[in-house]
């Protein structure tokens, strides 16, 4: 676990229960805007640093690696064993498309929570419908994310499988180090969202409190994908 | 279950009667700023002499050519549990404790934006304090000098569990830092109240607020560095090893990035505290308010693109040394300018040479002494020669011990008054600053001298005849000399609680919003929250002549002609926060208990490389599991 | 005593409706079947294009993320600042990094 995410759930993931809205208790605060979310934004910048050191060692080792399997392309041992490129692009592709997607189910997750209590309008359709259950997308968000989480499951055994640990060479360890700290990052968002779901389903979602709650999950999850966007450029796509 | 926590101070000041919490579980459940800073400054204290320890074991080697006072092992623990301590477990925990007390008092607020994560970042603190600190008792400490470059890190290298110690006690220390980080920076931004402009921020908040943002982005980079090397040793990575390939910069890039804006984080919160100083006893403000939080923003970020200085001598190529050398020059000129805006605060000011301002205009001296030094540093080939030897360590501490050390010794005699109630003694602190002035000098002067004549680093031994001789005599003599001044300052520190002079609210005369309220302040800070009005807003009102030149809008003149007709509670007057309807936050052990399952958690790595993986595991898994649940406590525990 | 807020932050400014969301999730979409789609060109990914186009592709779905889904475009400049600041210094050091170890050339 990053050393990032104790900080981060620290500083506020679930908030006070003392601050429902029946009993506002409200601070006065310079900006107007709530402390958590302060927070969260100074914690996404601190992990684009952290990010950032762990891509730059990767792009640093590439192509260094003494020993194959190599990302894209083939190579033999001096046993003879055959390696093809460990890098399977379209597998990967899918788990990418899952992870944007589940970003978009986080939207209308928050979505959901700020129109609590809003009146539908008459005649609205099945997706207007859908568009109010904050349960059904918190569900849909964690699952796709649980989803990339299998994709990645899948890829580190296939690859060991295929020869390639986190030992075996620089490409190894950069690459599982990497996508290792991305995934633990997304299991602590499933995490929380699951948390949030259970927190819906029993006493229900609604309320300023409430969207700050989701609002800063959210932001915490699209940074996780926004980091996945880069990391399936530089190292997937880029050769 | 709620308690009002009133804390008691030694000596007068508070004459509040109510329900009082005295004793250890007030101070474990403690999620008051001003209490957190008080634990930080007594702790780091405490550090700070025993890494004065271990340099006194370093400088007894050294006295004489050849000596055998300790072995060549014991000596590379030395100097690396030094580095280490002075570094993570004193000076920067010595700013903590100003950031805990004082950044909420100079904004006008109650307390930090995340009180309980504030005590967590103490308590992590803490424990991993000890966790790095208690091998040496049994000669295992760490021994890769404190920036541990691997491959020498490694295992191939260092094949003992000093360097495991070592790795994750600074991983522990930076989870600490960066809580606290986060914490103070929704503070500074979210907290100040009506009328505290950033541009009135006192400067000592401003300081800190850069050093915040430099904390954030600075960590991570280490924190990946070290992970790479826990992976290393404990999991057979490859990432600094020369035989698959590794490069062995990557460590000191990455450790650099970080460091070097380390050096500014160390710096900052001491010329705050001198910017604080200065102008109260000079009875002038701060000449060029607004070019100093330019230069320090600047400091700040310029200090992000000089870390390769470090590293001119590994052959990065005349492109890449001339770049850094270029930005290292550069960044000297905002640090510069600061020291011409302090001389020009004291320029016809009505001086007082109170201890806090000897040491704050010491600092001017020492910190340019330093920062010569560190300039000469800058041109590449001139740092050829200078690189590990004594010449950089007399840089550096003369820009951290005259520097940061002083600052901070600055800022202990000017608020002791406001967080105790009494003064320290006047005359213990002419003595202390003397001898630490004169040891100081004795101490790092004569090591320009042995440097340049070459004088290694971190190597125990050296022949006589080489010219080194009566420099490290001398040094080592100034070493005893700061000892004694250590222990006069230690003794003023502890006795002055209960027989110090008494002090009111503003001892001083000065101008920013924390000497507005009782010495010691009560738990909930201000009765009512303040309207700000200027950059001196008690000087606004109990020295109008003083901030004559300040910019006051019609809101301002307005805000001052209401706190004249209905003042502020004296200050002489206390209340609980009870009285008051002032809600306070619930003092809790959770932030402790979460703390104690992280080290815990990281703990069980130690027996990993061992071989003892089911005790790893079960210990690694314990802390986990206290780590999850103190969380879920503390999260869904109502804060107040 | 206690204070008001002193102003709702959560304010009714313009949020995207959830058609408009979905609408950038199929933008973005496209450019990843764009991006995947380009890998599969032997003779583009030969081309001194190949890169830099990636790289641009990647960085508009990155910015349209943090624009509209992270609300970065609605909200308090504050967070702006805050994250472009550290993004920067972030890209700067990663650079740098890239040039030191001799993977790109001035």
């Amino acid at each position: 676990m990053s050393s990032h995410t104790a900080a981060a759930h620290a500083s506020g993931a679930h908030g006070a229960h003392g601050h429902d809205d029946g009993h506002a208790h409200v601070h006065y605060t310079t900006t107007g805007l709530d402390n958590r979310k302060i927070a969260i934004w100074t914690f996404i910048g601190s992990e684009c640093m952290l990010f950032a050191s762990l891509i730059s060692t990767y792009l640093i080792y590439k192509g260094k690696s003494v020993v194959g399997p190599f990302p894209h392309e083939a190579w033999t041992s001096e046993t003879g064993q055959v390696f093809k490129p460990i890098l399977d692009i379209p597998v990967t592709s899918a788990s990418t498309f899952v992870l944007l997607m589940s970003s978009f189910a986080m939207v209308l997750a928050l979505q959901a929570v700020q129109l609590k209590g809003k009146p539908l309008a008459a005649g609205a359709g099945w997706w207007e419908r859908i568009q109010r259950s904050s349960q059904f997308w918190l569900a849909a968000t964690a699952l796709m994310g649980a989803t990339f989480l299998g994709f990645q499951a899948y890829e580190f055994t296939s690859f060991v499988h295929e020869g390639l640990t986190i030992k075996t060479n620089l490409f190894g360890s950069s690459f599982f180090t990497l996508t290792g700290f991305h995934g633990a990052h997304v299991t602590v968002g499933v995490l929380w969202l699951m948390t949030l779901l259970w927190i819906d389903r029993t006493r229900g979602l609604a309320g300023k409190n409430d969207e700050l709650l989701v609002d800063i999950c959210a932001l915490y999850w699209h940074f996780v994908d926004v980091v996945w966007i880069a990391i399936f450029t530089l190292i997937y796509l880029i050769q | 279950m709620a308690t009002i926590a009133t804390p008691t101070h030694a000596g007068s000041g508070s004459t509040a009667a109510s329900a009082e919490n005295t004793g250890i579980w007030s101070w474990i459940t403690t999620v008051d700023h001003k209490r957190i800073g008080t634990l930080y400054l007594w702790t780091a204290l405490f550090f700070f002499m025993v890494g004065g320890l271990e340099a006194v074991l370093i400088r007894t080697q050294l006295m004489r050519p050849n000596m055998g006072f300790v072995s060549a092992e014991t000596y590379n623990q030395l100097f690396t549990m030094h580095g280490t301590t002075m570094v993570f477990l004193a000076v920067m925990p010595l700013s903590a404790a100003f950031f805990n007390y004082l950044i909420p008092l100079q904004i006008g607020a109650r307390d930090v934006a995340f009180p309980r994560l504030n005590a967590f970042s103490y308590w992590v603190y803490l424990l991993g304090g000890i966790f790095i600190t208690l091998p040496i008792l049994f000669q295992i400490a760490p021994d890769g000098g404190w920036f541990g470059y691997a491959p020498l890190t490694t295992n191939q290298f260092s094949a003992g569990p000093n360097i495991d110690f070592w790795v994750i006690g600074l991983q522990i220390l930076g989870v600490s830092s960066l809580a606290a980080a986060f914490n103070f920076i929704t503070t500074i931004i979210n907290l100040r109240a009506p009328g505290m402009s950033l541009m009135r921020l006192p400067m000592f908040t401003w300081m800190s607020f850069v050093v915040q943002f430099l904390l954030v982005l600075a960590f991570p980079p280490i924190t990946v560095a070290l992970v790479f090397l826990l992976f290393d040793r404990f999991f057979g990575t490859t990432f600094y090893s020369i035989a698959a390939g590794a490069d062995p910069l990557l460590w000191q890039h990455l450790f650099w990035v970080f460091g070097h804006p380390e050096v500014y984080i160390l710096i900052l919160p001491a010329f705050g505290l001198v910017s604080e100083v200065l102008p109260t006893f000079s009875k002038k403000p701060l000449f060029g308010y607004n070019v100093m939080v330019y230069s320090g923003i600047m400091i700040g970020f310029l200090g992000f693109g000089v870390w390769a200085h470090h590293m001119f001598a590994v052959g990065m190529g005349a492109v890449a040394d001339s770049i850094f050398a270029t930005m290292t020059m550069l960044i000297a000129i905002p640090t510069g300018v600061k020291i011409f805006n302090w001389i020009a605060t004291m320029w016809a000011g009505e001086i007082r040479f109170t201890v806090p301002m000897k040491f704050a205009i010491a600092l001017i001296a020492m910190f340019t002494i330093g920062g010569i030094s560190g300039v000469m540093h800058s041109s590449a080939p001139a740092d050829l020669q200078q690189t590990d030897t004594y010449f950089i360590v007399a840089h550096f501490h003369y820009v951290l011990f005259g520097g940061s050390i002083m600052g901070i010794f600055a800022g202990i005699y000017h608020y002791y008054p406001k967080m105790t109630g009494r003064f320290m003694n006047e005359g213990l602190g002419n003595v202390h600053f003397w001898l630490n002035l004169i040891g100081m000098n004795l101490t790092f002067f004569p090591m320009h001298f042995s440097g340049l004549l070459g004088m290694p680093r971190r190597v125990y031994q050296y022949d006589a005849g080489q010219g080194w001789d009566l420099f490290n005599l001398m040094s080592t003599y100034g070493t005893y000399l700061l000892v004694v001044a250590t222990a006069v300052f230690i003794w003023n520190f502890v006795r002055s609680r209960t027989t110090g002079a008494v002090a009111s609210g503003d001892p001083w005369g000065a101008a920013t919003l924390e000497w507005s309220i009782p010495s010691p302040p009560p738990e909930y800070n201000f009765a009512k929250i303040p309207t700000v009005t200027s950059r001196s807003p008690l000087w606004d009102l109990k020295h109008p002549e003083m901030s004559a030149g300040a910019d006051h809008s019609a809101a301002d003149s307005a805000a001052i002609e209401a706190a004249h007709s209905t003042p502020m509670h004296e200050e002489t007057e206390t209340y609980t926060a009870k009285e008051l309807g002032i809600p306070m936050p619930f003092p809790t052990a959770k932030p402790l208990f979460t703390a104690v399952g992280m080290v815990v958690m990281f703990s069980g790595l130690l027996f990993l490389r061992n071989g003892m993986f089911a005790v790893s595991m079960t210990i690694t898994l314990t802390g986990a599991a206290m780590l999850i649940g103190g969380l879920y406590a503390w999260l869904t525990a109502p804060l107040e | 005593m206690s204070h008001d807020a002193k102003h709702d932050g959560h304010a009714e400014h313009h949020h995207p409706t959830g058609n408009q969301y979905l609408t950038i999730a199929i933008i973005l979409t496209a450019i990843t079947v764009v991006e995947v789609w380009a890998y599969y060109i032997p003779s583009l990914v030969a081309s001194p294009l190949f890169n830099p186009a990636l790289l641009f592709m990647s960085a508009v779905k990155f910015a349209i993320v943090c624009l509209f889904y992270m609300h970065l475009k609605f909200d308090h400049k504050l967070f702006r600042v805050v994250f472009t600041g550290s993004l920067i210094i972030a890209m700067c050091t990663l650079m740098a990094l890239m040039f030191l170890f001799g993977k790109v050339s001035l």
